[in-house]
């Protein structure tokens, strides 16, 4: 096949009610295809099936029709080899910092020495050697999502699958974090699937921006970035990019605001 | 995070100086605790003291039984006398056989029913019409069917407190957190140890409370045992003080018991600090 690293077509999600009536369409039609290293960003209104997106691709959600393939292989469940990094960060509260990075290599089985070295690196990585000993409620929130990002990073993942990971963070913390996964990504040559709400975001960040409609969710716009890096967010360039796809997700918002009116 | 501040701002020199600071406040909570039942205690004597009746024992008489049945010599006859140790040890020993049956299963148990829907489905509507059925209500079915026997009262508390204990841990179980789940999966845990890297884990606050409260109900379990099934104890001294007319006798047994259900009440309440001690300054105040 090609030397697509994530490749969906056609890709349906319907979240089945009690009654056919209360049926929803989270995602409709879906068809991507993201190489290897390429970093893809998702957009659309709230509520029109991105992070059912994501999730098929993670395999925590079960798809109605169509296909994902990773790595030309179809995905039935969810594996290290798609790291999920969530918005709420989902560290486990009950190890410290250093225990929550070490739970993936500790359930692959890897031995406790390497693993030490992997931990040690990706906490300099991230640079929390110093609360490695915390629990994460003790620890801010960008702390928390950089150890969330650490815990995956460890595994060596290929693909990484981020669903509005910034979204709970201040300004200030969210553009260090950004400049940083940027800076991760090129240098890990990760894959990227990054979910958002903000369109400054999606065109600083993405090689490509995925804009999709109000529910059902479809792909209404697949804009490739062409600015180099690192990006200026303040340039005529970027605004320009911004601008667009402002325009492209009121419209989407709009026909979103008329169904709804049709359907009352 | 209020100790970091006081330190900050005393700044004791010495730690000497310290403790001289801080003596106060913990001693001022101590006698804040013991406040109430020592005027309890005074007004108790001072009612019996004033208008003395035959029906209600003074604190001091309370105190002089008790001596007897702790340190006076053992006599065949007398149960109130040199017994009290061996009671003491006879009801522990029942309480924690049954509650450490009760703990074990109802955790594992609590578990599986909790996160594994099939379980769930077979066996709740069972738990639920046990659950209905007071434990005091097996005490007949208990008696003829282990006859009057440690089995009988280690069967009554182990089942009684299975319930409370199988019921909270389910629903704490069935209320992990869905992210953390996903998480551990995502990170490579096998869905089959799931529910020990997570359930477990996540539930263990939960698990904590609802062993105080089976171990509350095994107190009580082992008195009403020891009062209709078995023999020794202190719910069997309670009885047989009743008989006797013995009130200053049923006030040391009550004293008693209240003071083992409080000591390990209060040996759990310990353990679940050390094991919840990553939710230290998340709950509460």
């Amino acid at each position: 096949m090609t030397e697509n690293r994530i490749v969906c077509r056609n890709l349906t999600k319907i979240f089945h009610g009690i009654h056919a009536k209360q049926d929803v369409v989270a995602c409709e039609d879906i068809s991507i295809e993201i190489q290897p290293g390429e970093f893809v960003t998702v957009i659309g209104p709230s509520g029109c099936g991105k992070t059912s997106l994501l999730y098929m691709i993670a395999g925590f959600e079960q798809k109605t029709s169509g296909m994902i393939l990773v790595d030309g292989k179809s995905v039935q469940s969810p594996g290290p080899d798609r790291a999920v990094v969530f918005q709420e960060f989902a560290l486990f509260p009950w190890l410290t910092l250093r225990q929550n990075i070490e739970f993936g290599p500790r359930e692959r089985g890897i031995q406790n020495d390497v693993m030490r070295e992997h931990v040690n690196s990706m906490l300099r990585t991230v640079g929390l050697t110093a609360a490695e000993s915390r629990y994460p409620h003790e620890l801010s929130a960008g702390m928390r999502q950089r150890a969330a990002l650490a815990r995956v990073l460890v595994n060596e993942p290929k693909i990484l699958l981020m669903d509005e990971p910034f979204a709970a963070l201040d300004a200030q913390t969210r553009s260090t974090l950004q400049a940083e996964l940027g800076r991760l990504a090129k240098l890990l040559n990760l894959t990227i699937l990054f979910i958002t709400h903000s369109v400054e975001e999606a065109v600083l960040l993405g090689d490509r921006v995925l804009a999709m409609s109000a529910r059902p969710g479809r792909i209404i716009e697949d804009l490739a970035i062409n600015l180099p890096r690192p990006r200026d967010p303040t340039s005529p360039a970027f605004n320009e990019y911004r601008r667009h796809v402002d325009l492209l997700l009121e419209q989407a918002t709009r026909t979103a605001a008329d169904t709804e009116t049709t359907a009352n | 995070m209020t100790e970091q501040i006081t330190s900050f701002t005393d700044r004791p020199s010495t730690g000497e100086r310290e403790a001289l600071i801080r003596a106060p406040v913990w001693l001022r909570k101590l006698a804040l605790r013991f406040l109430v039942p020592v005027i309890f205690l005074i007004a108790w004597q001072a009612v019996t003291a004033l208008a003395p009746t035959p029906s209600l024992p003074s604190p001091r008489e309370v105190v002089d039984s008790w001596l007897v049945w702790i340190f006076g010599p053992r006599l065949q006859l007398q149960w109130y006398s040199g017994t009290w140790i061996e009671y003491v040890l006879l009801s522990l020993r029942r309480v924690l056989a049954g509650f450490a049956i009760a703990a074990t299963a109802g955790v594992t148990f609590g578990l599986v029913l909790g996160w594994y829907a099939l379980i769930h489905d077979l066996f709740d509507g069972v738990i639920n019409f046990l659950r209905a059925i007071p434990t005091t209500a097996w005490v007949p079915f208990a008696v003829f069917f282990f006859g009057i026997h440690e089995t009988a009262a280690i069967f009554l508390i182990a089942f009684g407190s299975f319930f409370p204990i199988v019921i909270n841990v389910a629903g704490a179980a069935r209320q992990t957190p869905r992210t953390l789940v996903r998480a551990a999966l995502m990170l490579g845990t096998k869905p089959r140890n799931i529910i020990w890297r997570v359930v477990l884990r996540a539930a263990l606050p939960a698990i904590f409370t609802s062993l105080r409260l089976g171990l509350g109900l095994a107190w009580v379990l082992v008195i009403v045992s020891e009062m209709l099934a078995v023999q020794g104890g202190l719910g069997y001294a309670l009885w047989s003080a009743y008989q006797f007319n013995r009130l200053d006798l049923i006030v040391a047994a009550i004293v008693s018991v209240g003071c083992l259900g409080l000591a390990s009440d209060k040996f759990l309440e310990l353990l679940s600090m050390h094991a919840l001690k990553w939710q230290r300054g998340l709950t509460g105040r």
